[in-house]
């Protein structure tokens, strides 16, 4: 017999983990990053409610701090696959001035991303949220659940999980609280990228290798997109050959060094150059264990 | 990457990315859980393999050789590299289990780890249930201890295929033949006595890497191939395509008024178009129209694809039911016995009513019985009135409504459930369903309990679903199939010349209806009746209108 793929087991359970959320809760909703973890959890809710459309809004959490590159691709892919999309942005703080430089990337990211993201969530009412998020992304994933359950405030208690045996998920909750669902947990980079190039699903440009200006310090690229990026004395953009690894607000992604302008070669290059991913993502440095204290507070 | 080139290196085969991309297409998938005592070198063995196999990434070395405490004498504590949460981390142990990936050129690996201490029953248990392959960890200096015994007994109750018994720290007793020889036969015994799966026993040391990735040359007397040459090649468990179809159903796809599908994953056996299958509770028969999916139909679907199936007819199917092969039908009952793997800190109350997710149906369940449960060192059954947290019992249940199920060691998604504490909400319990129970009770509670007798109980009962056999003017070849029909027990009538109606009423009874009419049929049978009843016989079997006797299952409502 001929055995099935990892890729297409990979892919029952996850469109299996949609159904179920489409099946069980009142109001369910997608989180959707624009990234690359994003683009796959949208080809399977595609493929999970085929020949239906997805049975589910989108909702970005926009920092207004995200690259134009990205809006747009949200904005075109969205509207040609026919997705409903909600933005939502905690006005306030943006009125505050809040930024990372000035309210450091930990407070920051509290503020327009955690706070926005539940503020999102209760103004939806919405029950069920669906992330992309995976295991093998930071080593306090490697433990969570498919079926998260959050309090009525949205929290993450890692001692109070509910153990998922079989394919059965436990999806009952009281009102108030929420389930976050991961249905790429069993997915690594590697069979991400594999599925985009099989799948030959579109993604945001910005992870192709191309000469953009950066400031170099060290080995960080930081990106130009927002005036109030501080230079250092003297400091002048160069123009350098790079690509982001993973996407996130401008001024807290770093960019890498690369030649990778195909799916193919990002695979060639993940082979050849082992680095956890999220090692250019500023904002898992402040601490040992970061990670963790932002999923406690709600932190997606 | 370029910039020191050794010399020695120049036989490197050419990194081809198109070579690359195509094998890793082909790679399948093997899960796998991990169960051994605190201190067995779990941790450490995890850590050598994917440190070995080269699936750990340069940044989580410099954290792990950075962080604060290391409990290995070696330069790099490998343990670190697979420990998760803070408290747990600063506490020292771990206390939940922690899903690792690693690949190899031919298999992804998922590893289901799961730490030993007191809630480990519950930890392995959750591991257990989707894996394919056990390792179960022996510290050599010890030899067989009650927790390996209970290690496992865990893995195959939950209905592990394959073990893998690795006997650690072979080191440390100057790689003694003798040693394990010993441990290999007492748990040879063991493992034969619990009807455990066949196992694959090798000699390691995670702390040295003897027989991890690569054959050790310290243990020349053992000529088998290491742990992960091992994980590579042993075949994935493929039981479930020689398993009957079963395709719970998780949601009726509706988008509008022309199309009307079923959208599942398998939970086993193929499916093609054309092929018969039966709806349960309905009852009801039809054949399978498409399988469809984003991609395009598919000419065959096998489990575990989630796929949206088309049926030739509008059949009344909603999400919880099952379509089932047509000639291997599921067991039906209310009552039931299983095992039951207690989750939570709130013990099996067998008075409160729990509500039961089996497949993609809730329902809710009273304990009937505790008919024992299974000390957890010993082995051995023991009287009970509740089930504490991490306890194992046999329960009876009961559920407010019939459910369709194979027993777990036959089906693992469909002989599987949880209990649900409808106070808490918490995942209470893991279910394995044994067999059926066969009730004698009042007829009177009958009707009160078990409401209307369902199409699905009549079709299990006779052996045959409800259908009207045209066979034109023949009242001869009438009798003597109703004949044969009768003394296989199924239900069975003759007619003359009834209209549409008539023959619709006796089917709603679950009957097989003779039609004899002046019309003539439109088959050709032979002139001879017994001929003729023959052909009939086998075609009723090859369309599935006939379930095959072999199969007989006595369940609930018989
Ligand atoms: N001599 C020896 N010690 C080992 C071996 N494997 C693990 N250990 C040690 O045993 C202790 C417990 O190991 P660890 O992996 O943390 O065990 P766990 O509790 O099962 O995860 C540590 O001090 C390890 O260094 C081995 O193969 N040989």
């Amino acid at each position: 017999m001929s055995q099935l793929g990892h890729l297409r087991l990979l892919e029952a359970e996850s469109i299996h983990i949609m159904r179920e959320v489409a099946a069980e809760f009142q109001r369910p909703v997608m989180l959707y990053s624009i990234g690359k973890d994003s683009s796959v959890l949208l080809r399977l809710a595609q493929k999970a409610f085929h020949p239906g459309p997805i049975l589910f809004p989108l909702l970005h959490i926009d920092t207004t701090y995200k690259f134009r590159e990205m809006i747009e691709f949200r904005d075109s892919y969205t509207r040609k696959i026919g997705a409903k999309l909600i933005v939502h942005t905690n006005q306030d703080a943006i009125d505050d001035g809040a930024n990372p430089f000035r309210l450091g990337t930990q407070r920051c990211c509290g503020l327009l991303k955690t706070k926005a993201l539940l503020d999102g969530l209760r103004a939806g009412g919405f029950d069920a949220a669906i992330g992309g998020a995976r295991r093998d992304e930071e080593k306090s994933r490697a433990k969570e659940r498919i079926f998260s359950f959050r309090d009525s405030k949205g929290q993450w208690d890692p001692k109070n999980q509910r153990p998922e045996l079989w394919n059965v998920f436990n999806t009952r909750i009281d009102p108030g609280e929420s389930l976050r669902i991961f249905p790429l947990s069993n997915w690594t980079e590697m069979d991400v990228w594999q599925y985009i190039h099989v799948e030959k699903i579109p993604i945001v440009p910005m992870y192709f290798a191309k000469d953009r200006e950066m400031l170099v310090r060290g080995d960080t690229l930081i990106p130009l997109e927002q005036p109030f990026v501080p230079r250092l004395l003297g400091e002048k953009p160069q123009m350098v050959r790079c690509r982001m690894r993973s996407l996130g607000c401008s001024p807290c992604t770093g960019a890498i060094r690369s030649d990778a302008d195909t799916v193919p070669r990002i695979i060639e290059e993940l082979v050849s150059f082992r680095r956890s991913e999220r090692e250019n993502r500023v904002i898992d440095h402040d601490q040992e264990g970061s990670m963790e204290i932002k999923k406690r507070e709600g932190y997606f | 990457m370029a910039a020191a080139v050794d010399p020695t290196l120049k036989f490197e085969p050419v990194f081809e990315i198109e070579d690359f991309l195509a094998q890793e297409q082909a790679k399948d998938l093997l899960r796998f859980t991990t169960a051994g005592s605190v201190d067995d070198g779990k941790s450490t063995l995890i850590g050598r393999l994917l440190f070995d196999s080269q699936n750990v990434y340069e940044d989580q070395i410099k954290a792990v050789t950075q962080a604060s405490v290391n409990r290995s004498a070696g330069p790099i504590d490998f343990s670190l590299l697979t420990d998760g949460l803070r408290a747990e981390r600063e506490q020292g142990i771990t206390i939940d289990v922690a899903y690792r990936y690693f690949a190899t050129a031919r298999r992804k690996f998922i590893i289901a780890d799961t730490p030993g201490h007191e809630q480990y029953t519950r930890n392995m248990a959750t591991g257990a249930s989707t894996a394919d392959l056990a390792i179960i960890l022996i510290d050599a200096r010890n030899g067989v201890l009650p927790q390996s015994r209970r290690h496992a007994y865990i893995a195959s109750l939950l209905g592990i295929p394959n073990f893998i018994i690795a006997v650690n720290k072979m080191d440390a007793l100057d790689y003694d033949e003798e040693v394990f020889r010993a441990i290999e036969a007492e748990f040879t015994e063991f493992l034969s006595n619990i009807s455990a799966p066949d196992a694959y026993f090798l000699p390691i040391s995670a702390l040295a890497g003897d027989n991890v990735v690569r054959p050790s040359r310290n243990m020349r007397w053992f000529n088998g191939p290491s742990l992960l040459e091992h994980l590579e090649r042993v075949p994935v468990y493929s039981r479930t395509r020689a398993t009957p179809f079963r395709f719970p159903v998780q949601r009726v796809v509706r988008p509008d008024q022309t199309f009307r599908g079923y959208a599942g994953q398998i939970a086993s056996g193929v499916i093609r178009p054309g092929d018969a299958i039966l709806a349960f509770p309905s009852g009801q028969r039809s054949r399978v129209k498409s399988i469809e999916t984003f991609d395009g139909p598919l000419f065959e679907a096998v489990a575990p694809l989630s796929v949206t199936l088309t049926l030739e007819d509008e059949l009344d199917i909603s999400r919880g039911d099952v379509i089932a092969s047509a000639q291997q039908v599921p067991e039906v009952a209310r009552q039931f016995e299983a095992g039951v793997v207690w989750l939570n800190e709130r013990p099996l109350d067998p008075g409160r009513t729990y509500l039961l997710k089996h497949t993609t149906q809730t329902v809710t369940a009273e304990v009937k019985a505790i008919r024992h449960r299974v000390n957890i060192t010993s082995l051995e059954r023991e009287a009970a009135d509740t089930l504490e947290m991490n306890s194992i019992g046999v329960l009876r249940l009961e559920t407010s409504r019939p459910i369709y199920f194979d027993p777990y060691s036959q089906n693992r998604i469909t002989g599987s459930f949880i209990l649900i504490d409808p106070e808490t909400n918490a995942t209470s319990g893991a279910g394995m369903i044994r067999e059926a129970i066969v009730v004698e009770r009042d007829k009177r509670s009958i009707v009160r309990k078990q409401g209307r007798v369902t199409p699905a109980e009549r079709i299990v009962r006779n052996r045959h679903t409800a259908a009207t056999v045209s066979l034109g003017p023949r009242p001869q070849l009438a009798a003597v199939l109703e004949r044969r029909l009768f003394d296989t027990s199924g239900a069975v009538a003759i007619v003359e010349n009834a209209d549409r109606t008539t023959c619709a009423v006796l089917e709603n009874a679950g009957l097989l209806v003779l039609l004899v009419s002046d019309r003539p049929a439109d088959w050709n049978l032979p002139e001879d009746d017994e001929q003729a009843a023959d052909r009939v016989m086998a075609i009723l079997h090859d369309s599935g209108v006939l379930l095959p006797q072999e199969e007989l299952i006595w369940g609930e409502g018989i």
